[in-house]
């Protein structure tokens, strides 16, 4: 599942997605009939809107053994919150089918170590790097130390700790906009924070996260790029 | 109150007041990490106190009349309060029955939520808190910022001079050439408090927890002043939250553990105290116990936010909270900030009339720390997002806000591709014009990344998936 941000604005994560799991040997697919998880609609409150939206989400991913998407966000929406959009429609067979979709969704990390059980890729990415471990991926599903373990064994690369790194960045969805000034200084903390690795790169799972952070860096001129996991995962000597 | 992004962003300006914050709460948050680690069964203990609460809160009803019957037989009147008026109503009876204008308390956040100070200086009673950090609120005619800490926002500098320019006013003045030394500055509030304990003949408390079988009431302290509170005035008036109760004594053991490392971050709390009812010729000799609704039993009715309804007030979401961290207690506009406070104040309140009560739940990023250290397992994330619901809700039909319009158009994109696929070909121009407005919320102090060539979707196409 690509998301819609990586879809519309970052479509190079989900070009690395499909590269990354076509090398592991993974038949990948993109039905078309998927937008977006539901997710904005979600926690804004706007639970009448979301239920067409999860429910064009379901149809578009059933009959696939598995959805893998690069954000631990959406994943975290289709496993925990399209239960509770379901159940706002009064519709069992829907029920039924989100009961049926949201265990086979996966963050990236999760698909790679626990279903593929790879933690090398093969990946080859000779920079200086450093990993922010965004808050639904961190909490709402516990990915645990999966993202950092794919990175160790990434070729020439020099991964550097983040100080802070559990504090969110101050994204929060909706929350960027409506309460801007606390998301802008929350996320100058973080920026500030990953200046002081002296780090060129800015990793994390989460699109939305670092178009945030990463629009502060660049605003700042902190000549800091930011990517995704799956972009540094898919890279390869060369490339 | 202004809603919270407003109150936010005054208090985001307040530099001083943000490194105060960001210290005190990384240094509490740090302590309590260290304590919590050192207990091998805490998510064992998490459980048993989320499960003894929800038992408790499901026969609500039972146990509160049990209560009420254990205090009246050791001694107690007890007296029901539906809302903030009628308990401070009766706390100003008891005072006025007694003829004092002054009366000291032990910091309680009930009594806060009913305003009673406030309440009792209207009927000319002074109420004086004995808990260092309120004395500092109070003498610097402040609000508190913290539910244990509430002078979190205030370095030592600060109270130094508050207590130069406040504490002859009140009572016993400061001694001369006070410096801001900690031990010198917590000196001076004794002096001074001692005095008001020795003068005063009526009590005012809150409590912790109220056991039912025996109708005792529980207050768990850091300096001593709630104990001082509680056995020298001749009269004490405890207001108890109806949610304080608990069925027995055994069931304390669990809340004795998790309370003290989760709010100080210390093992075991100095003070706990213990009273129930009247004992002649030791401590007060007149008990009242106003239990108090004040919003409770709507919060009780709401299922998915019950369960805020198992907080012990400990604060630790607080001090984990990154909103928090950055704005402080006041822009919640309430007794109860941080993210307990953006839950509870709907629920005890409701949503859908009072735009700043309506601003509360959207002041988290959903970032989901204070579930994870919250003692009692309270989802706050999960129960922020449903009051959103109901906020939502209570503002369908009549003119809808611009917000709802972009939801209801966004909705309407993501549930047909085709249409998707239509809207993402005017990403660029889309894009453009944002930057080109430069004053979105957004873009006022971050960049967009720049507009990608094709959408995913027109790449899948164009090259077959990449195939070709
Ligand atoms: S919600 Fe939980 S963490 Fe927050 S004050 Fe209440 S008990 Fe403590």
């Amino acid at each position: 599942m690509v998301t819609c941000i990586n879809d519309a604005l970052v479509p190079q994560t989900g070009r690395a997605v499909v590269t990354l799991l076509r090398r592991l040997g993974v038949d990948v697919d993109f039905p078309e009939g998927q937008t977006c998880c539901g997710q904005p609609m979600v926690n804004t409150g706007y639970l009448d809107e979301a239920v067409p939206v999860v429910r064009t989400f379901v149809r578009a991913f059933e009959g696939y053994d598995a959805v893998v998407t690069p954000s631990g966000s959406c994943a975290g929406c289709a496993r925990h919150q399209h239960a509770i959009v379901a159940r706002r429609s009064d519709d069992p067979a829907f029920v039924a089918a989100v009961e049926e979709t949201a265990p086979k969704v996966f963050e990236l990390s999760e698909f790679l170590v626990d279903v593929l059980g790879v933690e090398d890729v093969g990946a080859s990415f000779p920079h200086r790097v450093t990993y922010h471990p965004t808050c639904h991926s961190l909490r709402m599903l516990g990915v645990g130390d999966r993202p950092l373990r794919l990175l160790r064994a990434v070729r020439g690369i020099d991964l550097v700790e983040l100080p802070g790194a559990e504090q969110c960045c101050g994204f929060g969805g909706t929350f960027a906009v409506k309460n801007a000034d606390t998301s802008v200084a929350m996320g100058a903390d973080k920026a500030r924070h990953v200046r002081s690795t002296g780090a060129e790169v800015l990793v994390a799972g989460d699109s939305s996260c670092l178009m945030h952070v990463g629009g502060l860096l660049s605003r700042e001129r902190a000549g800091v790029r930011v990517m995704h996991l799956a972009e540094v995962l898919a890279a390869q000597e060369g490339t | 109150m202004p809603p919270f992004p407003e109150a936010a962003r005054i208090a985001l300006a307040n530099t001083q007041l943000r490194t105060n914050l960001a210290h005190a709460t990384a240094t509490i948050r740090d302590k309590r990490a260290r304590v919590v680690a050192e207990v091998d069964d805490w998510e064992e203990l998490r459980t048993a106190g989320a499960a003894t609460k929800d038992r408790v809160l499901l026969d609500l009803d039972t146990h509160l009349v049990r209560l009420e019957e254990s205090l009246i037989r050791a001694g107690a009147t007890v007296h029901w309060a539906r809302d903030a008026e009628e308990a401070c109503r009766i706390v100003a009876d008891v005072a006025k029955a007694h003829h004092v204008d002054e009366v000291v308390k032990v910091k309680s956040m009930a009594t806060q939520e009913i305003g009673l100070n406030e309440a009792l200086a209207q009927e000319g009673i002074s109420a004086w808190e004995t808990d260092l950090a309120e004395l500092i609120v109070q003498l610097g005619d402040d609000l508190p910022s913290h539910i244990l800490v509430p002078a979190i926002h205030r370095n030592r500098a600060e109270i130094r001079e508050i207590f130069l320019a406040g504490m002859a006013r009140a009572g016993r003045p400061a001694p001369e050439g006070l410096d801001d030394e900690p031990a010198h500055l917590a000196e001076a509030a004794r002096l001074h408090l001692r005095e008001k304990f020795l003068r005063a003949e009526v009590a005012v408390s809150g409590a912790n927890f109220a056991v039912a079988e025996t109708g005792t009431l529980v207050v768990v302290e850091s300096e001593g002043n709630g104990r001082m509170c509680l056995t020298l005035p001749q009269v004490l008036v405890s207001v108890v939250g109806i949610e304080k109760v608990v069925p027995t004594w055994a069931d304390l053991d669990v809340f004795l553990q998790l309370l003290p490392r989760s709010s100080t971050g210390e093992r075991m709390n100095p003070f706990t105290s213990t009273w129930t009812g009247v004992t002649p010729g030791d401590g007060p000799q007149e008990v009242h116990v106003v239990l108090l609704d004040n919003g409770r039993t709507r919060a009780l009715a709401d299922e998915v936010g019950r369960q805020a309804l198992r907080c012990i007030r400990c604060s630790a979401c607080l001090n984990v909270c990154p909103v928090y961290e950055r704005t402080g207690g006041h822009a919640y506009g309430s007794v109860y900030p941080g993210p307990i406070g953006a839950i509870l104040n709907p629920l005890l309140r409701g949503v859908g009339v009072d735009d700043q009560v309506d601003s509360l739940p959207y002041a988290s990023s959903l970032c989901g720390a204070c579930y994870d250290v919250c003692p009692v397992k309270i989802d706050i994330p999960s129960v922020l997002v449903d009051l959103r619901a109901q906020v939502v809700d209570a503002h369908r039909g009549g003119v809808p806000r611009p917000e709802a319009v972009a939801m209801k158009a966004a909705a309407a994109t993501f549930r047909r591709p085709g249409l998707l696929r239509a809207a993402e070909r005017l990403t660029r121009p889309g894009l453009a014009v944002v930057r080109r407005v430069g004053a979105s919320a957004w873009t006022g102090a971050r960049d967009l990344p720049p507009a990608p060539k094709e959408s995913f979707r027109a790449w899948w196409k164009r090259t077959d998936g990449g195939r070709s």
